[in-house]
């Protein structure tokens, strides 16, 4: 028996404000977001290319978009691959082009005093990649690699067999960012050449630039870097829907004799512009997003089901997957599933207690200034803002939407976006054990995969 | 890029570095206990990190879990993580915080079993033994930290198990071998503390004597067991791996001078060099040029006691065995060793190096806890500020010297993972 003795009471909260940063518009229709911080010499810049995300790949060819992304860095006939790395590494910093489902990113962190070079050798690559073959071939092969370690890893097994199985085709999101075997091994070099002129244009580019610059110097690098593009006159990007599954489904993937069953429950969710946001961000946050969830401590703290339980909504401009993801041992996997299920329908059928929201709306609110200390984490933030088109206001307005959510906010948005009859469930671990109690707690109609088959994802 | 030290010792031995810095309205605190998995007695493998997970179940004054919710609800992030031979707890609030986050540190620092039970104990056992098998026994590879440790360090040395204990060991652990642990070694003597962004440095002063000043001293701590070690493993070992996993993987193993030391930095130019990003030796060579590997990496486990390590860790591509794999990678580092290292390798590895260490300073929590680091293996908070400049003063001359003298064939330890038939690709 503890006696509880008082916290210490908290002294006056300090005051805080997101930093500012000014818009500017280049005559070549790139848009330009400059924070400048005045903290470390450091500075981080990302090129946001609108049009370039995984979302525009073809049927067939998923990985296009990411795939032209890393073939930028195999540079150009003047600066190839090996020499683009190591002029960038000299510079102490190293280039990171990839693509995510909404956009494509150029992104780098260098010390002011280099900044106009990185600009300089970045220019050179987005306005003539060479994309040669043989690098070409090699990132093939990297990428098969890949592929062949996530059909024997079950935590990757279970988040592609989960977004597979959640979305109906033609769905881009049922298959990876990256694209699977077949997909990847079918694209060709003119594909690439051709996502890459039609969609890394200055007019559908927003560059972000924070940290130890003034707004001036920023201008001129977003110059340099946007200096070499095209124009394709479309500035907007198409959004593809990405329609839900029919109907609930259990997914299982056998690994005989495993220690542990990764567990996957969720169904498609909301897109990032919902009017809900901040209702859905306060629920899911009470639900399964913190350590002191419902989901955590019942499964970790209370049952010792687990090392960690979680849910959470993965943002996109289109619906994205919201899921509850945990390692459960063998033994425990159907009583773990039903316990998941159990509070998937507990927070649509009562308010959240007023301390429970509190921990919710406090610590989102709280943690609000610790999000930002780097340029990376500002640059970021930045660009999720540009890419979701989100208000001009949004940071200085942040704090006070999350914390005017109330319970019967909670409860609204839990029944009217959870959906715990049209689940999709995968159980990736000893199916052999535990088939019998999974089946028997009416997730619906179960059919078993091989890992090959979660790869190809039909 | 000088951070401010402000430090001092308690009368009970806490030893406390205070740093501020009042960019954004936030502060750290990080509290290292010289205590890790090499303390452990036998029998008892994973129980360092087991303690640890004891800490967060509350203490005299402050309820089961309520560590982790009443820090959240302040807006706070938080975590503690067990290594060789330390342990670390840290959170990051909101300045006006500060306070509860030193009262609750204090509290189970000075306080922690009266909130020990019998229940509590066996319910994070369950999750350590889940943690066990979702990061070592359920994942392709999983096995390697243990495997690794146990070839590069003799039996009877500290380092030598399982950081994350064997199933039998955590099994074993009872509520008295929690007791006679946190006596022996949750002492302040045996703990530094750190606080750094925006605080007043004198109400923080006040604030620490308040919580921390009342504790008492450790007495009869065991002392740790030798730690000493040949500078060379005076041979090549060697251990392979059969494992269900689709590629052949090899992580080759250098003894080198201990972290911190003289000798240390051109050892770990020399990793930079070799494994550093993508213009490293291994990921031109190997990854782009011949197209034998898919992965390549390398790194120190930066260990002060005895001597430390130097990890090249590759990946092989589809097609590639693991023959052919290790030859390649020890053609590579035969030839570094041979044919020493040019200076625009070096160039390039200490701009990675520089920018790397300007940005980790950005965070508050990371600059806490690297001054919790030199403030315990060295005792001195305030050599963080001056390690730019012994990397700096490495030269390509030093790492050629480094390379032909430690990464001979009577230095290695080979860890190698081979798909079993079945999977090969």
């Amino acid at each position: 028996m503890t006696s509880i003795i008082a916290p210490p009471a908290p002294g006056p909260p300090q005051p805080y404000r997101f930093p500012a940063a000014t818009r500017s518009t280049l005559p070549s229709g790139a848009n330009v977001v400059v924070a400048s911080l005045r903290k470390l010499p450091l500075v981080t810049v990302t090129m946001l290319f609108h049009r370039a995300g995984a979302d525009a790949d073809p049927s067939d060819r998923e990985g296009l978009a990411d795939l032209t992304a890393l073939m930028l860095l195999e540079g150009s006939a003047a600066c190839d691959g090996a020499a683009l790395t190591e002029r960038f590494e000299l510079l102490g910093s190293s280039l990171a082009i990839a693509a995510d489902w909404d956009a494509a990113q150029v992104t780098f962190t260098v010390q002011p005093s280099r900044l106009d070079d990185a600009a300089t050798l970045v220019a050179g690559v987005l306005g003539a990649p060479a994309f040669p073959a043989r690098p070409l071939e090699r990132i093939r092969a990297e990428h098969h690699a890949e592929r062949l370690q996530l059909m024997a890893e079950p935590r990757a097994l279970a988040d592609a067999a989960f977004d597979w199985r959640c979305y109906a085709a033609p769905a881009r999101y049922r298959r990876p960012l990256a694209g699977t075997m077949a997909s990847v091994g079918g694209i060709t070099r003119e594909a690439i050449d051709a996502f890459w002129r039609t969609r890394y244009t200055s007019d559908a580019l927003t560059i972000v630039v924070a940290g130890d610059v003034t707004e001036l110097h920023a201008l001129r690098a977003a110059a340099t870097l946007s200096g070499s593009l095209g124009a394709s006159g479309t500035r907007g990007a198409e959004v593809s829907a990405s329609p839900p599954a029919a109907g609930p489904r259990l997914s299982l993937v056998a690994r005989t004799g495993a220690a542990q069953t990764e567990l996957r429950i969720g169904h498609v969710g909301v897109e990032r512009r919902h009017r809900d946001y901040f209702e859905l961000t306060v629920m899911n946050a009470v639900l399964g997003g913190l350590f002191s969830s419902r989901i955590n401590l019942n499964l970790r703290e209370r049952h010792g089901y687990t090392y960690g339980a979680s849910s959470g909504f993965d943002w996109r401009r289109a619906a994205g997957p919201w899921s509850v993801s945990t390692a459960v041992k063998t033994e425990v996997t159907a009583a773990a599933a039903r316990e998941v299920l159990a509070e998937i329908h507990r927070i649509r059928e009562k308010e959240i207690a007023a301390d429970e929201l509190e921990l919710a709306t406090h610590y989102l609110a709280g943690v609000f200034p610790l999000r930002f200390e780097t340029t990376a984490a500002v640059a970021a933030a930045l660009a999720a803002q540009a890419t979701f088109q989100l208000p001009s206001d949004y940071f200085d307005t942040y704090r006070d939407r999350v914390s005017a959510v109330s319970p019967a906010d909670v409860l609204r948005v839990a029944k009217a976006q959870l959906h715990p009859d049209q689940l999709t469930v995968v159980v990736v671990g000893d199916v052999a054990a535990v088939r019998t109690q999974v089946d028997a707690i009416g997730f619906g109609e179960a059919r078993e995969w091989s890992p090959e088959e979660v790869e190809r994802a039909p | 890029m000088r951070v401010p030290v402000d430090t001092y010792r308690l009368d009970n031995g806490l030893r406390v570095t205070l740093s501020e810095d009042h960019t954004a309205p936030i502060v750290a605190v990080n509290l290292w206990y010289h205590v890790g998995s090499a303390n452990e007695r036998p029998g008892r493998t994973g129980f360092a990190h087991l303690f640890e997970h004891m800490l967060f179940q509350g203490s005299k004054h402050v309820g089961a879990n309520q560590h982790f919710e009443l820090i959240q609800r302040a807006g706070g992030t938080l975590n503690g993580s067990t290594w060789l031979d330390r342990t670390n707890y840290f959170e990051t609030v909101p300045s006006h915080h500060l306070e509860l986050a030193l009262w609750l540190e204090a509290d189970r620092m000075g306080h922690l079993l009266p909130a020990m039970t019998q229940e509590k104990l066996d319910t994070q056992r369950d999750v350590v033994k889940n943690e066990r098998r979702w990061s070592v026994d359920n994942r392709p590879y999983g096995t390697w930290w243990e495997r690794l440790q146990a070839l590069a360090f003799p039996p009877s040395h500290p380092f030598h198990h399982s950081l994350i204990g064997s199933m039998e060991d955590l099994d074993a652990a009872s509520l008295d071998d929690i007791a006679e642990f946190f006596r022996a070694h949750y002492t302040p003597d045996n703990a530094v503390l750190t606080v750094a962004g925006a605080f007043d440095g004198s109400a923080a002063r006040a604030m620490i004597a308040r919580h921390f000043g009342g504790l008492p001293a450790g007495k009869n701590r065991p002392p740790l067991a030798s730690t000493q070690i040949d500078a060379r493993f005076g041979t090549w070992k060697r251990e392979i791996v059969p494992d269900d996993v689709p590629l052949a993987r090899l992580f080759l193993v250098f003894r080198i001078p201990p972290f911190g030391s003289p000798g240390w930095y051109a050892a770990s130019v020399c990793g930079a060099v070799l494994g550093l990003k993508r213009g490293s030796r291994l990921y031109r060579t190997l990854v782009r040029e011949r197209e034998i590997a898919s992965e390549t990496t390398a790194f120190t486990y930066d260990l002060s006691k005895g001597g430390d390590l130097l990890v090249l860790d590759v990946t092989a591509r589809p097609g590639i065995n693991a023959e052919t794999l290790e030859r390649e990678v020890v053609r590579e580092v035969d030839a570094l060793a041979a044919g020493g290292v040019e200076q625009t390798e070096v160039s390039r590895a200490l701009a990675l190096i520089e920018t790397d260490a300007v940005s980790a300073m950005q965070s508050a929590q990371e600059r806490a806890d690297r001054l919790s680091l030199f403030a315990t293996y060295f005792a001195d908070p305030a050599r963080l500020n001056t390690e730019p400049e012994r990397y700096a003063a490495v030269s390509a001359s030093h790492v050629s010297a480094f390379a032909r003298a430690m990464l001979g064939a009577d230095n290695r330890a080979t860890l190698l993972y081979v798909p079993r038939e079945a999977n090969a690709q």
